[in-house]
């Protein structure tokens, strides 16, 4: 029997989720049941405002093709204001990113409760969705990362 | 101005208000002007020097000279003044122990530019006005003086001083500059354009780490890139990434910090545009937090320390940024 | 001596491009020149000398020394050289080719560096005589000819021609291999072009430097001389010098981590930076002093010292236009030349 191997794009995504909300809700989705795609790397921080933007660039750095950073809704942050800064810091970094001639698609920013198990499972489907349009990165990438 | 200049300091150190002078010392040639501390009058004879050549900002050094011994005289040009306040506001520089002088500028003679247009051999270069002369090895040659300028020169921002105890000349003006049109420019590619211009530009580097070290921004005592246990530490860049890496997080260090000095860029013996990097996170904070100048004044949060309830959302990147 | 038409250079690198990779100084988008492989449509940078200096060719700024593949509990030791190839660096100067031998002193001696020397055998250098001069150039000072310099074969582009000469084995066998090409023709022009430039030499400002008082027996006087202090005043402590410097050779040994196993590689270094030679006890040159003055220590007496008087520099003067502080080598000398 031949098997015809398929080599259907599967990107790999790296996301930050805060340990108050965003976290939470991601096990929100798991015990609903709620499909979201297994390319989906969850690594827990604190608070999204311990995302250091070198984090960012060490995920793409190491082969990610998408770096998507979830916390509390502004205003709900478990350190009172953690959030707001990272809204900043962020907002300034992807416009860099961009601005360089990174696809900005490739990093989003998104305000995810513990209550929102729902609203996880849907921005991880529509966030690897449009990482899979992109591609594979290949302009922020480190070509000694690559397994040959 | 010069004998002014040094007129004034040598005042100061008679009547001990001071007991040193930075300033900026002869060099082999009008044009290689090396920053010094002066410390006795005969010295200041001897090699003190302001022309159209002095570019160095000195605010860097007062970190460290102001906290010795004593109080210094510093010589400051209105945009040094800037980094002079924003190192006063995040208290690398003991104020009490410096005595400023605004000194004014016109913009400076970039010898890089002057090379750049194909002057070879330069022994000597005077600058008259609006017209430089310049010996060279090859016979004589006049330019204009606003052709042989940086960009941070051309587009200056600002001829104010913000900081000092006592001006020499009049005072100038806050400028209405073009400094962000290139980056506008640079916006309005596409994104495959900005990835090639920006590939151009930072291939070049060496990694030598002197935009970092002039950078009057730049005043941790051990950088991230030089720390081992930051696991990101790098002499050099071995990887295209290493490369971005390096310039994204140094632009995003400095960023609301940074006064658009220009300094990086002077220094850049690859001649990258460093300075556009820093601009574009000055245009994107007047833009997104509303305007703000590091360094105008000593007290004010810098936008990336502070934050409003109603800020934009990250997402509005995706609607403002540049073409794709 | 061989020539060819300037308008007939271009042929020329395709023929060489053809048998062996070509390297020459082209200009880039900084409008400075930098050594680049060539491909057609490329021309010859018009600038004396380029930003960076031509060791890269024999030791690059960065390079892979060894991979160490991981496999659970197996390591297996990979070595990455693929540089067997011959190549071609056109237009190098007097000065930069003179830095080889300095280079040659170092990484030559025993234990022979097998990295630098296999790319020194595969590499065939054709030097150009310089004919204008920049105020930075010290050449002189160090017994380099600008208008003879040294090489696998030396050329010089006068009027409308390119003359070439053939100084070592493999340079013969280079001009050989292109003498359809070439027309003999003889040396007055050549002979003409040196003179003018000689004119020129006697002119630069540094090029007759006092140099008696850098000497082993001054060795310690040197070291402790009052005068570094305000010399290394305003460094920066950046590695500008260090990385534009022809004959500056040291270097850091650093593992990075893949992933999936490690690659060793060897990157510049300078000594000018705050964590050069750092060791497990801590750095052995705390200030900015100390960094500065073994720099030019190691290139006026150290190295002298132990090479038969070859200075560690070749005048090239890329530190004098490079330093954003304007302090460099000649400043150095012009101040500690003196009798103490």
């Amino acid at each position: 029997m031949q098997v015809t191997e398929t080599k259907e794009f599967k990107p790999k995504i790296v996301a930050f989720c805060c340990n108050w909300c965003s976290y939470a809700g991601a096990d929100l989705a798991g015990t609903n049941r709620l499909n979201y795609p297994a390319d989906v790397k969850i690594i827990r921080v604190p608070c999204s405002c311990r995302v250091n933007p070198m984090f960012i660039l060490r995920a793409f750095q190491r082969g990610a093709d998408g770096v998507i950073l979830c916390g509390c809704h502004p205003g709900d942050c478990h350190y009172t204001t953690g959030n707001y800064f990272t809204r900043r810091r962020m907002a300034l970094l992807f416009s860099m990113l961009d601005y360089l001639g990174i696809e900005k698609e490739r990093t989003r920013v998104e305000w995810v409760s513990a209550a929102e198990g729902a609203k996880f499972a849907e921005t991880m489907n529509s966030f690897v969705e449009a990482v899979t349009k992109l591609g594979e990165n290949k302009r922020l990438g480190d070509l000694r990362c690559k397994v040959k | 101005m010069q004998s002014e200049m040094i007129r004034r300091a040598k005042e100061l150190l008679a009547d001990g208000t001071v007991n040193r002078v930075i300033g900026w010392k002869a060099g082999e040639f009008d044009y290689d002007i090396t920053p010094a501390v002066f410390t006795c009058p005969e010295q200041l004879d001897e090699g003190f020097l302001y022309n159209d050549f002095c570019q160095a900002n000195v605010s860097k050094y007062l970190i460290k000279e102001s906290r010795k011994e004593g109080k210094i005289l510093a010589f400051l040009k209105p945009c040094d003044t800037y980094s002079f306040n924003q190192l006063i506001k995040e208290h690398r520089i003991w104020r009490d122990n410096v005595y400023v002088i605004g000194v004014p500028c016109d913009g400076k003679v970039d010898v890089d530019t002057v090379k750049q247009k194909g002057l070879q051999g330069i022994l000597s270069m005077q600058c008259d006005g609006q017209t430089v002369t310049a010996q060279t090895l090859y016979g004589e040659e006049k330019f204009d003086k606003a052709d042989s300028m940086s960009d941070r020169c051309l587009n200056c921002k600002s001829k104010k001083h913000v900081a000092y105890d006592e001006l020499m000349g009049e005072e100038g003006e806050v400028l209405d500059s073009h400094r962000f049109d290139m980056v506008e420019k640079i916006e309005a590619m596409s994104s495959e354009e900005r990835f090639n211009f920006w590939r151009g530009e930072l291939s070049r580097c060496i990694r030598c780490n002197a935009c970092r070290n002039v950078c009057p921004a730049c005043t941790c005592e051990k950088c991230v890139f030089d720390n081992d246990a930051s696991g990101i530490a790098q002499k050099a860049a071995a990887d295209s990434f290493e490369e971005n890496m390096f310039h994204i997080i140094r632009a995003f260090h400095v960023a609301s910090r940074c006064t658009d000095c220009g300094e990086c860029s002077r220094v850049c013996p690859q001649n990258i545009p460093l300075h556009l990097l820093n601009r574009k996170f000055i245009k994107d904070i007047n833009e997104f937090y509303g305007e703000y100048q590091a360094g105008e004044d000593t007290t004010t949060r810098p936008p990336l320390q502070a934050y409003t309830t109603g800020d934009v959302e990250p997402s509005i990147v995706y609607q403002k940024g540049g073409n794709n | 001596m061989l020539s060819l038409a300037i308008a007939k250079l271009n042929d020329f690198f395709a023929a060489l491009a053809a048998k062996e990779t070509l390297y020459l100084p082209v200009d880039n988008d900084a409008g400075q020149a930098q050594y680049k492989k060539w491909a057609e449509g490329d021309t010859l940078s018009q600038a004396l000398n380029t930003v960076r200096s031509a060791k890269d060719f024999f030791f690059p700024q960065t390079e892979n020394l060894v991979d160490f593949k991981v496999d659970g509990k197996k390591i297996e030791v990979i070595d990455p050289r693929s540089e067997s190839e011959d190549f071609v660096v056109f237009g190098v100067r007097a000065c930069d080719a003179r830095s080889f031998t300095i280079l040659d002193k170092v990484f030559l001696a025993d234990p022979v560096d097998s990295y630098y020397k296999s790319r020194r055998e595969h590499g065939t250098i054709i030097t150009m005589a310089c004919t204008k001069p920049e105020e930075t150039c010290f050449c002189t000072l160090f017994d380099i000819d600008a208008t003879n310099p040294e090489g696998d074969v030396r050329s010089w582009m006068t009027g409308d021609r390119v003359y070439f000469e053939a100084i070592t084995e493999k340079g013969t066998a280079l001009l050989d291999s292109m003498k359809d090409l070439l027309t003999d023709s003889d040396d007055s022009a050549v002979e003409s072009q040196k003179a003018e430039t000689k004119k020129i030499l006697e002119k630069l400002p540094f090029g007759k430097l006092k140099m008696d008082e850098f000497k082993g027996e001054n060795l310690l006087k040197l070291f402790d001389s009052p005068k570094w202090a305000s010399l290394s005043e305003a460094c920066l402590g950046c590695g500008t010098c260090t990385f534009v410097c022809p004959t500056c050779q040291c270097y850091d040994i650093r593992d990075f981590d893949t992933g999936h196993g490690i690659k060793r590689f060897r990157c510049w270094d300078s000594c000018m930076y705050s964590d050069f030679t750092r060791m497990a006890h801590g750095n052995p040159r705390l200030t900015q002093l100390e960094r500065f003055r073994q720099r030019f220590m190691h290139k006026l007496v150290y190295f002298p010292s132990n090479n038969d008087g070859e200075y560690g520099c070749v005048g090239c003067g890329r530190c004098l236009a490079k330093c954003p502080i304007h302090m460099n080598i000649v400043k150095v000398i012009k101040t500690l030349g003196v009798e103490q």
